[in-house]
């Protein structure tokens, strides 16, 4: 395993590095001293392996493809923001907007995740072992958010096609979202997301939540929504 | 008979006739009017200014002999490979799924036969788009439609879009007749249905949070391509320094009259400020932080001729941008359509409904049929003159100021038909050495 200290390199230079990283390696590497620096780890293309000693600022992991990402402590604002494919795993907890926008892969967040969870999220999976804040799955537009704890105020406000499962309280849920039948499918799909985030709870505790679909074409009707 | 005489009927000046027929139209609906394109109010703008010419003072430099340079470099604080432009003109952005194939085929193949680049919209990258685009700037904006770090990668620069002048502050929507199977993939949602897009950034808050943003997206390319920042036009000086420190290469800045493909009309009227007023206040805010030339400004909002683009770069800018003015090249409500746009209830030059998919020039639809009366190597080749007389028109009027680069020209070159021309620009109004709210005027 190859270490890379931000303390003796660039962030620039990590970077680089990882990034150069083509589609047959699966190196490992191990990056200490993080010492809460910004965009660590983003932007990588390969199937390589990256473990993060410490806690990160803004936007680990962003943009990711095929990588793992390993964060052995808590990251800031937007990790895997836009994250295509890969792993991402995230031991402490998480500050805002985890995952947002974000097309494929799968972000685990061992902790808890701070407000706007799975924004706009286009397609990742997302399991948070703990609670999530207000406004998470704001206008998700596709793929699932699966909480083990409870959310915060307004959950999934404007929810496009994205499913949202949770297992806890939830505090209220956003304009057209609301709860909705699990059938078979779902908790097949949740046994798969539990597995694979490492998450021990029984598929059949979860509820499910999605859009009622009553926003999806602009209905004078429904002004007093928005 | 004896008749009393009577005055004429009068109209209201308050409730004229269009007034009339919007409180009609919103009695009727219940719901406010949406339309493309910008302000269409008159507002002071470039028209209000006047070059001087070269006199006694001045040397002129001869026309079609000396040279009279035009290139430009959108990118020079940061990033390892600016973007060299032949002319001072690009084309702004604007989306596939506002656009149909075609005129973004189009737009792509003047702006390469002009040497000038184009720039995406909401929506992402189609590969046709980056393949007739020899410069493509790729448009970062807050829905995150279709954005994916390849494409990032392929671009030539970023454009974070903060916000537009015909809505800052404001998000937009896509109506759903204009969602077809492959704008609707493009965007990761369902065919036929709205597509709003945010009005927020959904990752970032303020100008602290850009600056990280700004610095990951130079990690994720590599420090390479320059990054601009597109503000509307609200409030051209905090904005312009709120960018400048928070690392952009280049400030994109655009008026009230700048286009949309759909907002609502009293936001297009009603918000913002004119591009003409914008324009002194961003100069000043690069001035006092030493970055004016070194990092750029591109504005945009109203630019139709070549006196309108060696004016803004009088003022300051370092380039200038259009959209509606393209599409006008394009064929955009040419009157040769007149009895499509009669049958739609309106007339060429006020076709405005670019959000119903309609649009009998096959420009901003994504009906199949209709796009494909749009021949985007014609329609190509329209642009690249349009371009091209722009250009001349510019370099006519900085040789006649006696520049031998458009970027040479200054304020000192103007002067002003309007107090408040006068007072926006800072330019002395004509005739005079008065500049209102100018310190001693």
């Amino acid at each position: 395993m190859e270490s890379l200290d931000l303390k003796t390199l660039e962030l620039r230079a990590i970077n680089a590095t990882l990034q150069a990283e083509g589609d047959g390696s699966n190196k490992s590497f191990k990056i200490t001293n993080p010492l809460g620096s910004h965009a660590i780890a983003v932007g990588l293309d390969a199937p390589i392996e990256v473990n993060v000693h410490g806690s990160t600022g803004y936007y680990c992991a962003g943009m990711n493809k095929q990588a793992t990402v390993n964060v052995l402590g808590s990251v800031g604002p937007g990790v895997a923001e836009n994250m295509m494919s890969g792993k991402v795993v995230i031991e402490g907890d998480a500050s805002q907007y985890a995952g947002a926008t974000a097309h494929g892969g799968l972000l685990v967040i061992k902790g808890n995740a701070s407000s706007r969870c799975g924004i706009s999220m286009q397609g990742i999976d997302i399991v948070v072992h703990g609670n999530i804040g207000h406004m998470s799955a704001f206008m998700a537009q596709a793929g699932n958010l699966v909480v083990l704890g409870d959310a915060g105020d307004a959950l999934g406000d404007s929810l496009y096609e994205a499913h949202i499962f949770v297992r806890g309280d939830v505090k209220s849920l956003g304009a057209d979202c609301v709860e909705k039948e699990m059938r078979m499918e779902h908790l097949d799909t949740l046994k798969r997301l539990l597995d694979e985030a490492g998450a021990e709870a029984e598929p059949s505790e979860f509820r499910r939540y999605g859009s009622a679909r009553t926003l999806y074409n602009f209905d004078i009707d429904n002004a007093g929504a928005y | 008979m004896d008749k009393t005489p009577g005055t004429h009927p009068v109209k209201p000046w308050t409730f004229d006739d269009y007034t009339n027929s919007y409180i009609r139209r919103a009695a009727a609906t219940g719901i406010y009017d949406i339309r493309g394109g910008g302000a269409k109010r008159r507002v002071p703008h470039f028209d209000d200014l006047l070059f001087l010419g070269a006199s006694m003072s001045r040397y002129p430099l001869e026309g079609y002999r000396e040279r009279c340079d035009t290139s430009v470099e959108l990118g020079t604080r940061f990033a390892k490979n600016p973007i060299k432009l032949d002319i001072p003109i690009t084309i702004a952005g604007m989306s596939f799924g506002a656009l149909s194939g075609q005129a973004k085929e189009a737009l792509g193949r003047g702006a390469n036969a002009a040497g000038t680049s184009t720039t995406t919209g909401d929506g992402g990258m189609t590969p046709e788009e980056r393949g007739h685009s020899n410069q493509l700037v790729y448009q970062y904006l807050p829905s995150r439609y279709g954005m994916n770090p390849d494409d990032l990668r392929k671009a030539d620069a970023i454009e974070i879009v903060v916000g537009q002048g015909a809505k800052p502050g404001g998000g937009g929507m896509l109506l759903g007749q204009k969602i077809s199977d492959r704008v609707a993939e493009m965007r990761t949602l369902p065919k036929g249905i709205d597509q709003r897009s945010a009005c927020r950034h959904p990752d970032w808050t303020g100008p602290d949070d850009l600056e990280i943003k700004i610095m990951e997206l130079r990690e994720i390319t590599g420090w390479k391509v320059p990054v601009f920042i597109k503000i509307g036009g609200a409030r051209p000086y905090f904005d312009t320094t709120l960018a400048i420190k928070a690392g952009a290469d280049v400030v994109v800045l655009d008026g009230m009259q700048g286009g949309t493909a759909a907002t609502q009309d009293v936001f297009i009227e009603h918000v913002g400020q004119p591009t003409l007023a914008c324009i002194r206040p961003a100069v000043q805010a690069l001035q006092e932080l030493d970055m004016h030339r070194k990092a750029q400004l591109v504005i945009s909002g109203g630019i139709r001729t070549g006196a309108d683009v060696a004016k803004a770069l009088a003022l300051g800018a370092d380039a200038v941008s259009i959209g509606t003015a393209a599409l006008i090249a394009l064929g955009d409500n040419d009157p040769a359509l007149e009895e499509e746009y009669q049958k739609l209830g309106t007339t060429a030059g006020a076709y405005d409904d670019w959000h119903e998919g309609l649009d009998p020039a096959g420009i901003t639809t994504q009906d199949p049929e209709l796009a494909a009366r749009l021949d985007p190597v014609a329609a190509g080749r329209r642009l690249a003159n349009y371009l091209r007389v722009l250009t001349l028109e510019a370099q006519t009027i900085a040789r006649a100021c006696g520049k031998n680069h458009v970027l040479n020209l200054e304020p000192e070159d103007l002067c002003a038909l309007t107090i408040e021309a006068a007072a926006m620009t800072g330019v002395p109004l004509a005739g005079t050495s008065w500049v209102p709210g100018a310190e001693g005027a």
